[in-house]
């Protein structure tokens, strides 16, 4: 039984390997933008296609996830009610008031109303940390907070806690540019991450590139293949049928391509949003968004 | 899983004879028993909410008998005849007996 | 590197969706017949079509959460109202998706939620009236699996 069910992986994985690896060749050939109809726009924003920052980018436009999505799925950002995300930004909104740690206080505690003291924070993470010495993505902030700030444990990184927390800050950006900090102390890390992006890695040897710029708005299988922007996260996806962090999506991504995929919250996975950041500065955050 | 969180969007005032439309959205994985635990092998355990109920001044307006197949954080869109004010109550009954509720008060003019 | 034909590629995706197809859950599926929650739902009663109207994607991007609405004629009254609508999903591993009741109090016999679909099928939904016939609208949905789950 055993053997069987190995031999059934394997000639499916095989299959699959084959069909991945020459579907490059039989993707349908439709040019970005022809099947995109006008749907309207997202919830909370004005726009989801901008011109990139500086001229020395690939992209002649940078266009958001949504732009690729199915009108059913862009109709469950269009509400912020039926938005099932919702359900994890307003448990945010409860932990920001909720007392945990050794020192008996809460987010408010130290940043009062987050809807003045955090509007625009989510919009330019990750960013620079002076006294570590390093950039911190939103999750990383938050725990720095956590542990030195209330003297409570760290949230793990896709906890039901942290997702909510994340979504809730990012939220209070809605609307607003990505705008992460890319010169400076950040600019090591902008390359790295950078580099990570173009080098092909995995059984099926491929970079993000090869789908996300080389071929976004073709379909690769049944997939319609977005610029993998990172302006919608947390995001919820249907198929992970809750929100869900950029690194897991990272995660999901690096599997498909079978290669070995970096830890959440690792340096390489924070290189990588901060290049992400920054190749879809303009982009408004639409957190949290609704994806397929 | 942390404690199921119900949403409901229910209009607060309303004209009589009006039909008003009601939306709700609760927090829940919806688990069909179906699914075998990737590491152990083992069935994981059905796990839904499998009665939604909603009542106004303790009539029932609208039901669903709910199986597995209604999405995980299960979104439900009903109508009712407003006729007079009063209290809407939403009820939904999780598998593990737990019950959710959540209510709203809506003004007839 | 050597090009693969149409053909071999093709032969090579079926010998994989034969081997997957025959996992035990699978031919549970097929044996159970949704005509039996339907005979069990009418009472043996016969159907209609019409009066009926079911929304659903032609595609849906993901089989997980698919969005539906259906809308039943009537005037909702305290003699003439729709009693309940059943949704069915012939392909799915239970067949049984929900039972909508509704009363005159509704207003209208109009109701949307969220469903999943384990595959391209036909989704069914029956209504009962008060007066204790039956209407049926149907409607197939096609399920995409993608290339990248992620």
């Amino acid at each position: 039984m055993k053997g069987t069910a190995k031999t059934k992986a394997l000639s499916a994985l095989f299959a699959v390997t084959m069909l991945s690896a020459t579907s490059i060749f039989y993707m349908q050939v439709v040019k970005a933008g022809d099947s995109l109809k006008d749907d309207g726009l997202p919830s909370g924003i004005s726009k989801v296609k901008v011109k990139p920052a500086t001229d020395d980018g690939p992209l002649d436009e940078i266009i958001s996830g949504w732009h690729f999505r199915s009108k059913e799925t862009k109709n469950l950002q269009q509400d912020d009610f039926e938005n099932p995300g919702y359900l994890w930004v307003e448990q945010g909104e409860e932990l920001w008031a909720t007392k945990d740690g050794s020192k008996g206080k809460s987010c408010k505690s130290c940043h009062d109303d987050p809807a003045k003291s955090m509007k625009g924070v989510g919009a330019n993470m990750p960013k620079w940390d002076a006294k570590l010495k390093r950039p911190l993505t939103l999750e990383q902030r938050v725990n720095t907070c956590r542990t030195q700030g209330l003297g409570a444990k760290e949230w793990k990184w896709e906890s039901r806690e942290m997702l909510s927390m994340t979504a809730f800050i990012r939220n209070l950006s809605r609307g607003m540019p990505m705008n992460v900090q890319a010169d400076g102390p950040m600019k090591p890390w902008v390359e790295k991450g950078k580099n990570i992006y173009y080098t092909r890695v995995g059984q099926l040897n491929m970079s993000c590139s090869n789908c996300h710029e080389d071929n976004y708005g073709k379909n690769i299988r049944a997939d319609h293949l977005s610029q993998g922007q990172s302006n919608g996260f947390p995001t919820y996806r249907l198929k992970w049928q809750k929100i869900g962090s950029l690194h897991r999506r990272f995660k999901g991504c690096m599997k498909n391509i079978r290669a070995t995929p970096y830890k959440p919250g690792s340096d390489e996975f924070v290189a990588l949003e901060i290049y992400l950041s920054q190749r879809g500065k303009g982009l408004e955050i639409e957190t949290p968004a609704v994806r397929n | 899983m942390a404690k199921s969180k119900p949403r409901v969007k229910a209009p607060k005032s309303a004209s009589k004879g009006d039909i008003v439309t009601i939306k709700t959205l609760i927090s829940h994985i919806m688990e069909t028993g179906l699914r075998k635990n990737k590491k152990t092998g083992k069935i994981i355990p059905r796990r839904i909410i499998n009665k939604f109920q909603a009542k106004f001044e303790g009539t029932e307006i609208f039901s669903v008998d709910i199986d597995t197949a209604i999405s995980a954080n299960p979104f439900f869109q009903f109508s009712m005849k407003a006729e007079k004010s009063g209290e809407f109550e939403f009820i939904w009954t999780d598998d593990n007996g737990e019950i959710y509720t959540k209510k709203s008060k809506l003004t007839v003019s | 590197m050597k090009d693969l034909s149409r053909r071999e590629v093709i032969v090579l995706g079926s010998t994989a969706a034969a081997a997957i197809m025959v996992s035990p859950t699978m031919a549970f599926a097929e044996a159970k017949p949704a005509k039996a929650l339907l005979e069990k739902f009418t009472g043996g009663k016969s159907i209609a079509t019409g009066k009926i109207k079911l929304e659903m994607p032609e595609i849906a991007e993901n089989g997980n959460t698919v969005p539906l609405t259906f809308t039943v004629e009537s005037p909702m009254t305290e003699k003439d109202y729709v009693k309940r609508v059943i949704i069915i999903a012939e392909g799915n591993p239970r067949a049984e998706v929900a039972t909508f009741n509704f009363s005159h109090l509704s207003g209208v016999a109009k109701a949307s939620s969220r469903m999943r679909l384990a595959k391209t099928q036909n989704v069914v939904a029956v209504a009962e009236l008060s007066d204790g016939t039956f209407y049926m609208a149907k409607t197939e949905v096609k399920v995409t699996i993608g290339g990248c789950g992620g």
